[in-house]
């Protein structure tokens, strides 16, 4: 890549400023790999920054395409979030309840520290997105396909398109799949042998179906459930909403006839839907945020 | 002015929709909020309509297929019940009441069964107030 490419901002690696990249006249970088979400007024000014000295702006990684596992705060707001960190946290002493501003004045002049959002947003919820490589982290495989693609002058996909395969993490799931019921709902720790089979048949709750492929089954053939870390399948607008449909269709089908107690008692085994559903996607959901009442 | 709720109903094609029509035709006065969706089946109501719809702004959601075992696909009303009840269960970790979303059963001959349906689903609903969701216009 060194030979192909000059890399001009790389902040975990490189000592470059924010100064050197306003500095750069507009679409001189080619292409610009974001990642992570849009936490704090930096990012978003970073990320509008990035998108104006750069052709291409790619997402990369979880975070920047949908949020990721940072995404799940919006369960919660700034308040709490303070709140819970830096007052009640019991190994985080705060007698004077002291809790992060965005300007202080001090003796030798005015502070200021970034503005921390309410809500974390997808990166293409700030800035134009023109191709996204999701994954937590995204497989090695998936960044040389897509550096190959981009860097050797290859016909580039139409303009938002998610450079990794268009099928399910059940397409490359090792496990073979037979017609799905399901009697009772386990979590991962509470099974005492993981069997070679479907994990949605085994009770636990796997996010394959709902998942796009790319990752190769990793985690699957490492003895764990998918999560979901590759997004969105194509067409799909909403993760969680995918995978209640998937789950629907294959919880405790008995025949033909039907038992609504029993349903109702398999979806109560369910804990923590929003973090199991959405453990990477919440940002991007149709809802994506807790509804929050506040007194008025 | 009084709180209307605006109800979206998807309802299947072969009970619940014929019910709806029934009580028209047989002049069975019931609110007029809910805005009917006509769907082949109740199986065919994707969680994402759902959610959509209260993006939107509906104030509650009513999905109505077959009784148990009249199913014209067998049982795509079986899945239904369970996306709803998911999604209700979803709602809630999300801060939104599950009542806003409904599953019933209603056949093509109970024409009075659906006029109630909406009428206490409209009943509720004022209860509850607006949904917290909708846009302020």
């Amino acid at each position: 890549m060194i030979e192909k490419a000059d890399i001009v901002f790389w902040p975990v690696a490189m000592d470059t400023k924010y100064k050197d990249v306003e500095r750069m006249e507009n679409k001189s970088i080619d292409f610009c790999f974001f990642n992570g979400a849009i936490r704090t007024s930096e990012n978003e000014k970073l990320a509008k920054l990035l998108r104006k000295k750069s052709k291409y702006m790619i997402a990369f990684g979880a975070c920047a395409c949908y949020g990721g596992i940072p995404g799940l705060a919006n369960l919660f707001d700034k308040d709490e979030i303070f709140k819970e960190i830096y007052i009640e946290n019991l190994t985080t002493p705060n007698p004077k309840r002291i809790v992060p501003k965005e300007k202080v004045k001090v003796k030798e002049g005015d502070l200021e520290l970034p503005e921390f959002y309410d809500v974390v947003k997808t990166l293409d919820q700030v800035v134009e997105v023109d191709y996204y490589i999701p994954g937590c982290p995204p497989p090695v495989k998936i960044i040389e396909e897509a550096f190959d693609r981009l860097l050797n002058g290859k016909e580039l996909p139409p303009k938002g398109s998610v450079l990794a395969p268009m099928k399910s993490v059940c397409d490359e799931c090792p496990f073979e799949k037979s017609k799905k019921k399901i009697s009772g709902i386990k979590r991962i720790h509470e099974v005492d042998k993981v069997e070679n089979k479907c994990f949605l048949e085994q009770g636990i709750i796997c996010m394959g179906p709902a998942t796009r492929a790319g990752c190769g089954a990793a985690c699957i053939k490492a003895g764990m459930p998918c999560t979901g870390c590759m997004g969105l399948l194509p067409n799909s607008r909403d993760q969680g909403a995918k995978m209640i449909s998937a789950l629907a269709s294959v919880l405790g089908i008995e025949g033909e006839e039907e038992d609504e107690r029993k349903s109702k008692e398999l979806i109560d085994q369910i804990v923590d839907l929003v973090g199991t559903f959405y453990k990477y996607s919440l940002p991007a959901a149709i809802i994506n945020r807790r509804v929050i009442k506040r007194r008025r | 002015m009084d709180f209307e709720p605006r109800i979206v109903g998807f309802l299947c094609n072969w009970c619940a929709y014929a019910g709806a029509d029934l009580a028209g035709t047989s002049r069975i006065q019931y609110p007029p909020n809910i805005r009917p969706i006509r769907v082949m089946c109740s199986g065919r109501v994707d969680p994402i309509f759902i959610l959509e719809a209260l993006k939107l702004g509906a104030d509650g959601v009513l999905v109505a297929g077959c009784h148990p075992g009249d199913c014209h696909y067998q049982s795509g009303n079986y899945k239904a019940v369970r996306r709803v009840e998911l999604v209700r269960k979803l709602l809630e970790e999300l801060g939104l009441e599950p009542e806003r979303v409904k599953f019933v059963y209603v056949s093509a001959s109970e024409g009075r069964r659906f006029a109630e349906v909406v009428k206490e689903f409209v009943e509720e609903l004022k209860k509850l107030g607006p949904n917290p969701l909708k846009v302020k216009r």
